[in-house]
């Protein structure tokens, strides 16, 4: 029987990629649109998850005069879209001793008093990938409240276009990860059972039953295996 | 100050004067240098120009104004704008002055946070004196 | 039936200045409020300003004025004087209708701004609305024989749009002090700046200010300074320059707070009560 070929043409769109029209499949990623209009990224990629940042891209619709920002391996092309990517962000991490400073506002304050320069214009927020409410966060920093910086910013990813666009120039993400270090430190619930089993760990409790696991054949290992606890659904 | 001012149609209708106009919303023509503004300034010790000097230096168009230290140690009080018999608020006019220096890219007072300070501190002295 | 009041604290009201919110939020109850605070509140910009073409630095303090209209509020309380002086020059500032189309537009991630909040100070929403003769009346402690000298600053009474009060012979502070029991001292240098935030820029012009005012209230005899800017209070206690007078700086919510039973009279203060307890 023969083989019947169908080609399918897929539906195509145009993407401007520094100022260049491309025509790529409708459908795509930008970042995958990117590869098949031939480039070869080093920079600006990084796990296509969605999860490192580092594929950052801020572009324009035709007709709209919004400025939007996403990350270039979790949007799909749209038409017309007018793409610039930003490779890295620049930020000066400012140096501190996690041990020495306090978990309160004068510490967010101190390291980064730009904080105070915010102008409530809301543009962090708009430009956040995770749609995550960005300038709460900053007005939780600028009152001293770290524990809800690190509760806002949980799912951060630092791709830095906060901070790009901000005209108070403040460094979003380094404010954050800060916050994030001393609410751990100092201030989240100690997981007091977590810490009970480490010392128990240390005591030997559980030396002798680990000593056995190690020393079973392959075959033994098997039936304890198929024997197992299983959680019911 | 300038050693030397000489007084034509162009020093006088110089562009920085209606920029000072356009950004304090007076008219600097309507002062007549009574000084009470002068008078009633805390910070007028520290300063080069007195409030009621510098409004005189933007009347005359003498861009020495323009480098003056006096905007920088205004508080922005208002006891000049409140006093003024001519209603004249010169703590706009300090403000249009700080802002045509900072737009330009200019930066006179560098501060360094070195200590904590409260916000309410912070927040006031990057509104007023940075860009 | 209590009256609900719609509270916007201000970024040093949650920070340095919790003692203040306290103390003013639990006397408010005790006189019949039931106080919301602002929900998603912005710093107010701590300074207004002055150039006629800044749009920006409006934003944030219409955003708060956003927040309460939200509520279908008309009325927001705020304890900081610099954020009463920002926020209702602001609400000013979008009474022109161009500032106030340009502003909206800006933010077109929030519904418009209409108009129409009204920003008050708690020093205006005790005399004007609960009046001297409710306020006397609720004091449970009379402060008498303790000496306070009011000092306004400048936030309270410049400019005159939104002026508590006339800039140069101020009474409100003095009239709530007296309702409290207490003597109230006027002394020349209530009225007039402590530097604000040249603490930042200029210090040193900031401790010479700090020592007239100090100067002047100790020679008045007042035995402690009430205030309601944080900003104040910061200058007259950590400016304070070697050989001025160490005069104690309350905020006018824990004054109320004395008075009204609610919260402990501090120790310095204690001795001088006329007549009393230890």
């Amino acid at each position: 029987m023969d083989e019947v070929q169908v080609k399918v043409k897929p539906e195509m769109v145009t993407v401007y990629i520094m100022g260049q029209a491309y025509q790529v499949p409708a459908g795509l990623t930008i970042l995958k649109a990117l590869e098949y209009a031939g480039f070869r990224l080093v920079r600006g990629v990084g796990c296509r998850g969605g999860f490192c940042g580092a594929c950052a891209t801020v572009y324009r619709l035709p007709g709209d005069y919004r400025l939007y920002a996403d990350l270039a391996c979790q949007t799909t092309v749209k038409d017309g879209m007018y793409l610039a990517l930003l490779p890295s962000t620049p930020a000066e991490r400012r140096p501190y001793d996690l041990k020495k400073v306090r978990p309160a506002g004068e510490t967010l304050l101190a390291l980064y008093p730009e904080l105070g320069r915010c102008v409530a214009c809301n543009t962090c927020t708009k430009s956040c990938p995770q749609k995550l409410e960005v300038m709460d966060a900053v007005q939780a920093a600028l009152r001293g409240d770290v524990a809800k910086v690190a509760e806002l910013t949980f799912d951060c990813l630092s791709c830095g276009l906060c901070t790009m666009r901000c005209p108070a120039e403040i460094p979003h993400y380094h404010v954050w990860q800060l916050a994030r270090r001393l609410y751990g430190a100092y201030l989240a619930p100690k997981a007091e059972h977590l810490h009970r089993r480490v010392q128990e760990i240390a005591e030997g409790k559980f030396a002798a039953d680990l000593d056995r696991l190690v020393r079973l054949s392959q075959e033994e290992l098997r039936e304890l295996y198929k024997a197992r606890e299983i959680e019911p659904e | 100050m300038a050693g030397e001012l000489r007084l034509s149609r162009e020093t006088l209708e110089a562009p920085f004067v209606k920029k000072v106009e356009e950004l304090s919303g007076q008219n600097p023509y309507a002062c007549y240098q009574c000084g009470k503004c002068s008078a009633g300034c805390l910070f007028a010790e520290h300063m080069d120009f007195l409030p009621n000097q510098v409004l005189r230096l933007v009347q005359l168009g003498d861009e020495a104004v323009l480098w003056a230290k006096a905007p920088w140690v205004c508080a922005a009080c208002l006891a000049c704008a409140v006093r003024c018999p001519k209603g004249v608020d010169i703590a706009r006019v300090m403000e249009a002055l700080r802002q045509i220096a900072l737009r330009r890219g200019v930066q006179p007072v560098e501060f360094k946070v070195d200590r904590p300070y409260p916000q309410i501190a912070l927040v006031g002295a990057y509104r007023k004196v940075t860009p | 039936m209590r009256a609900t009041l719609l509270y916007f604290p201000g970024c040093a009201l949650k920070d340095q200045a919790k003692n203040y919110e306290r103390a003013t939020l639990s006397a408010l109850a005790t006189l019949g409020y039931e106080v919301k605070e602002l929900p998603r509140w912005n710093c107010c910009g701590t300074v207004y300003s002055l150039a006629q073409d800044d749009l920006m630095r409006h934003v944030g303090p219409v955003r708060n004025l956003i927040r309460a209209q939200e509520l279908g509020e008309t009325r927001v309380l705020t304890l900081c004087a610099m954020c009463y002086n920002t926020l209702s020059r602001s609400a000013l500032f979008v009474q022109n209708p161009e500032n106030l189309r340009r502003i909206n537009a800006f933010m077109d991630d929030e519904e418009d701004y209409q108009g129409g909040v009204r920003v008050v100070h708690l020093a205006q929403l005790l005399l004007e609305e609960i009046g001297e003769e409710k306020l006397s009346q609720a004091v449970v402690k009379p402060l008498s024989g303790l000496r306070f000298g009011a000092y306004y600053g400048c936030t309270l009474l410049r400019p005159k749009e939104v002026a508590v009060d006339h800039p140069d012979r101020p009474e409100v502070l003095e009239r709530i002090i007296a309702a409290l029991g207490a003597e109230a001292v006027a002394f020349p240098e209530r009225t007039e700046c402590c530097g604000a935030y040249l603490t930042v820029t200029r210090p040193d012009i900031v401790r010479e200010r700090v020592s007239e005012i100090l100067l002047s209230a100790g020679r008045a005899g007042a035995q402690a300074l009430l205030t309601s800017c944080p900003l104040c209070k910061f200058n007259l206690e950590e400016r304070r320059p070697l050989g001025a007078p160490k005069i104690p700086v309350f905020y006018l919510g824990e004054a109320l707070a004395w008075a009204l039973g609610i919260e402990e009279i501090p120790e310095e203060l204690r001795k001088s009560l006329a007549g009393v307890m230890r």
